[in-house]
């Protein structure tokens, strides 16, 4: 990704979200595993929120939360293990109506999950069912939540396939996962989350496992699609680079909390937190690559997330910052507002 | 626990390990059974006032009362007193199987895991007996060996050492690719010593685990033959043969089938939960195959 | 594919040369002369040697064991020294009991087991799952005998509902001969859905923690949809070949149960040829029950091929 696609794509105009028409506010999310040592606590307390059409890029190293934020929204923690002990998380459903998806029961779950909010995953070799042609269980989704009988929903399936660009669709209805390719699979993968129009994607890594000219591929679809179908997009990721290609909005997770918060250009052009900064200044071109040509990312932030339960009780950041003082490790600090819709959680902020 | 907390005095590993083995409910009732049916095996004699061989007809098929805890038999003899007798014929033939098969079927495994050349034949045979269910190898085999104690023993022996002999060969393969067995080897490391001392090591946990479920396979399989009466001979009170003996009077006294039954149930049962306790704990993954 | 099964029958084909070797070594090292045993005691030492002359008895073993062979292969499984019949014709007897026997069995244990199993994955750690593994456990530490005895006092001696023991004449309708095999396949299927319970739970705890079932809940699909279709469909595949090894191992591993309930079996014809020394019944019982086990085991692989979509040659 080269500089000049970086500052096209930042030079979006980028909607603002509030929270009284958002799609989704999340507010104060707190999610706990109980496990054989104890509880342990990944999500601390997370605020962000996603307005109807546009596409909030949650962004951190692995470990900082952000596959346990989509869970937590869809509703799929490992149970009993996991649950929600604190917070809300309001979506607006298509009918207007707004429900706490951090306390919704099973059932109302259950009549969202695909139709109103979907997800895509990291593993497209494995988040397919292999004993199911691909057909099948696009067509299963459909009958399920849109109430057509089998015919019509196999032809649904059809134009979905069709829409993700998967080239003779029509014979790879009937085909099974394992007879395709990985990039081949995601789109199915997104022709399935995308088969009853949700108004929310949660894309968990949707590129990750893939090879770089089909990440590109694939980035390019999600974009078009968003385009012509107009939902809100949660994209998770830990790549800068997949950020100012894909997001008008932009939210940094570290250790279970949000750091930073912002428009892409905002956080982009000035990053008012120094986990922000770091992550930055690993992305451009001239840094270091490894040999599948991707940046080595984080080279620049020495150390690493600290284990959920073993966090200092200040900034869970100070230990690796190089502009930690004394009173950063004495209370984790606020949210503060830096710039209108920019927001960090950095006492020091003003001094970057 | 006393025996947990005396073992980790003088090593901590073990105590450990026993500790993790019986903080399940499960296991831990399990061993309790197995070593009350060990105790009283040992103690046979002073577990009862009765002679387990000492014939009353006139008291014959009483049922279960305060002299007779289990009843007695068809000429009058303490069932308690035989179950208890039986406990030293049952529990001995079944360690003995064990012992045997695991020493064979481990040095087979060895053999076949280490020599390439050696393993298709070994492998061949094991499969060729495999294909005969347990209990029908066993028959064939008294029927080559004839019914004795020793045969019962020899014949159960060879039924379950391909069991021993298929997973040890299975982790030999896996072990003996290790770098540590690799560098054993270019250090000059005699073969011997390499198989005994850094490979049988490594796979003595699925043994261990395997040898459990054996024991208790074992007991059920004598239990069988004695009761075709191609075992144990009838004179000899094992499990088994009680309840053969005791077949044609259930009708009228059915404690006679029941109890030596409910020995071989409990003897099983228990072996069975210290062998899944075993599984749990030395190697989670054993858990899915079995 | 043909390549595939042409290595299959290889493999399955080296199994039952040695398989055949152990038997005849069986009954060959056993004790007592064959040709004494089958003219009994009156017989003379110059009537053993002829009868021995007549069999090949006097010839080297490797010799014996070609010409044996050479008469299997034809079919030929040789006289019963008993029973005044061919092996093949009293094994041809016995299977059908075996047969019906082996197949309610089957069934009961699956009917059994899978159900257990997959609540058990589901509910993981909650007591029906801990119910259901000591079940599981019990049942393999049952002997089938006493189980069956504890039945047939039960159900045929005390309520009278089933017959207590044998199988029914030939002449008799086939309903009223199977009517006598509910018992036993009870026994048979009750004891044998151990393992697959334990097999099933253990498929399926594998299964539900897959990716593409997190798909299916993410799509909103009602947890027994989930369960039922996207889980189980993949978890039975290797389910599947633990049903059909238990078959495998029933047609000849049911000798216990045959005896106790009189059933006119091949396990049942084992034991008593076993019990007078009728070593060419053994011998041919034997490579038949080992054969049909080697079959239903490539049975199973093909099966397995099948199921999983996979798996394509």
């Amino acid at each position: 990704m080269t500089v000049s696609t970086l500052q096209k794509t930042v030079a979006r105009p980028a909607p603002q979200a509030e929270a009284a028409t958002a799609l989704l506010d999340v507010r104060g999310l707190r999610t706990e595993f109980r496990t054989d040592g104890g509880v342990v606590t990944p999500l601390l307390g997370v605020d962000f929120s996603v307005a109807p059409g546009e596409t909030l890029a949650l962004v951190g190293e692995s470990g900082s939360g952000k596959s346990v934020t989509s869970l937590s929204i869809m509703g799929l923690l490992a149970r009993p293990a996991g649950r929600i002990a604190a917070g809300s998380a309001l979506f607006r459903t298509r009918d207007g109506a707004s429900v706490d998806l951090a306390r919704a029961d099973d059932a109302t779950l259950r009549r969202l999950r695909g139709r109103e909010l979907a997800m895509i995953f990291q593993e497209p070799m494995t988040s397919l069912n292999p004993v199911l042609p691909v057909g099948e269980q696009i067509a299963d989704a459909v009958r399920l939540h849109l109430g057509l009988d089998r015919q019509a929903a196999l032809a649904h399936a059809l134009r979905m396939l069709e829409l993700v660009e998967i080239p003779a669709a029509r014979q790879r209805l009937r085909e099974y996962p394992h007879q395709m390719s990985g990039g081949m699979r995601q789109r199915v993968m997104i022709a399935l989350a995308l088969s009853c129009e949700p108004r929310l994607l949660i894309a968990d890594e949707p590129t990750t496992a893939l090879d770089v000219t089909i990440q590109a591929q694939i980035l390019v679809l999600m974009r078009k699609l968003q385009h012509e179908l107009g939902m809100g997009i949660l994209f998770i990721t830990h790549n800068l680079g997949v950020v100012a290609e894909t997001a008008q909005r932009v939210a940094v997770m570290y250790a279970g909390r949000i750091v930073e918060t912002g428009t892409v250009r905002e956080v982009f052009k000035a990053p008012k937190h120094p986990y922000t900064r770091g992550l930055m200044e690993c992305l451009p071109a001239n840094a270091h690559r490894d040999e599948r040509g991707q940046p080595v990312r984080l080279k620049a932030i020495p150390g690493q997330v600290a284990a959920p339960g073993r966090q200092p009780p200040g900034c869970a950041f100070a230990p690796r910052c190089a502009f930690a003082e004394p009173r950063c490790e004495s209370a984790v600090p606020a949210l503060a507002a830096v710039a209108p819709d920019h927001q960090s959680r950095c006492l020091r902020w003003s001094a970057l | 626990m006393a025996a947990a907390a005396s073992a980790s005095v003088s090593s901590p590993g073990l105590g450990l390990a026993l500790r993790k083995l019986f903080r399940r409910k499960v296991v831990l009732a399990g061993a309790v059974a197995l070593v009350v049916l060990v105790l009283l095996a040992l103690f046979a004699p002073f577990a009862s006032p009765y002679d387990p061989s000492a014939l009353k007809v006139l008291e014959r098929l009483r049922g279960p009362s305060a002299l007779h805890w289990f009843g007695t038999d068809e000429f009058g003899r303490d069932i308690f007193t035989r179950v208890v007798v039986g406990a030293r014929y049952s529990l001995t033939i079944g360690a003995l199987t064990v012992l045997i098969a695991t020493v064979a079927g481990t040095l087979l495994g060895l053999c076949a895991g280490y020599f390439r050349r050696l393993d298709t034949p070994i492998m061949r045979v094991v499969d060729a007996m495999m294909a005969f269910p347990d209990i029908l190898l066993a028959i064939a085999l008294m029927a080559m060996l004839g019914a004795s104690l020793f045969n019962v023993v020899l014949a159960l022996a060879i039924v379950y050492t391909p069991r021993i002999a298929r997973i040890v060969r299975a982790s030999t393969l896996v072990v003996r690719e290790l770098l540590f067995v690799e560098a054993a080897r270019a250090l000059g490391v005699s073969t011997a010593r390499i198989l005994f001392r850094h490979i049988l090591l490594n796979t003595l946990s699925p043994i261990l685990v395997q040898a459990t479920f054996i024991f208790a396979y074992a007991i059920l399989a004598e239990a069988g033959l004695s009761f075709l009466g191609v075992g144990v001979p009838p004179e000899i009170p094992t499990w088994g043969t009680m309840v053969a003996a005791g077949q044609q009077f259930a009708d009228q006294a059915f404690w006679v089938v029941l109890y030596p039954g409910l020995a071989i149930v409990i003897a099983a049962l228990s072996l069975q939960m210290v062998g899944d306790g075993l599984r749990d704990m030395l190697d989670p993954r054993l858990r899915k195959s079995l | 594919m043909f390549r595939y099964l042409m290595s299959r029958f290889a493999g399955m084909l080296a199994v039952m040369l040695i398989v055949a070797v152990l038997v005849f070594l069986l009954t060959r090292l056993a004790p007592g002369d064959p040709a004494a045993l089958m003219l009994g005691d009156q017989a003379t030492a110059e009537d053993v040697a002829r009868l021995r002359a007549q069999y090949g008895l006097d010839q080297p073993l490797p010799l014996q064991f070609v010409y044996w062979l050479g008469e299997v292969l034809q079919g030929n499984l040789g006289q019963s020294i008993f029973l005044q019949q061919p092996v093949t014709a009293a094994l041809a007897e016995r299977a059908e009991p075996t047969f019906f026997l082996t197949l309610f069995s089957v069934a009961i244990a699956s009917l059994i087991g899978i159900p257990c199993g997959v609540v058990s994955a589901v509910w993981r750690g909650r007591a029906l799952d801990q119910a259901f593994t000591g079940v599981a456990m019990l049942g393999a530490s049952i002997p089938s005998f006493w189980f069956g005895l504890i039945l047939i006092q039960f159900f045929s001696v005390k309520l009278g509902w089933f017959p207590v023991a044998g199988y029914g004449d030939p002449d008799v309708p086939l309903a009223e001969r199977l009517w006598h095999l509910v018992l036993p396949a009870c026994v048979l299927g009750i004891l044998n859905s151990a393992l697959i319970i334990r097999f099933t739970r253990a498929s399926m705890l594998d299964v539900l923690g897959e990716d593409y079932v997190r798909t299916a809940r993410a799509m909103g699909h009602a947890e027994r949809v989930v369960v039922l279709r996207h889980a189980l469909r993949n978890a039975l595949i290797p389910i599947i070949t633990v049903i059909g090894l238990t078959a495998a191992l029933l047609i000849g591993g049911a000798v216990v149960t045959e005896t106790v309930f009189g059933l006119p079996g091949v396990g049942n014809l084992v034991v008593s040829a076993v019990l007078r020394r009728d070593y060419p019944v053994i011998q041919g019982a034997l490579l038949a029950i080992a054969a049909v086990y080697v079959l239903i085991n490539l049975l199973i692989d093909l099966l397995y091929r099948v199921a999983d979509p996979r798996v394509r040659f």
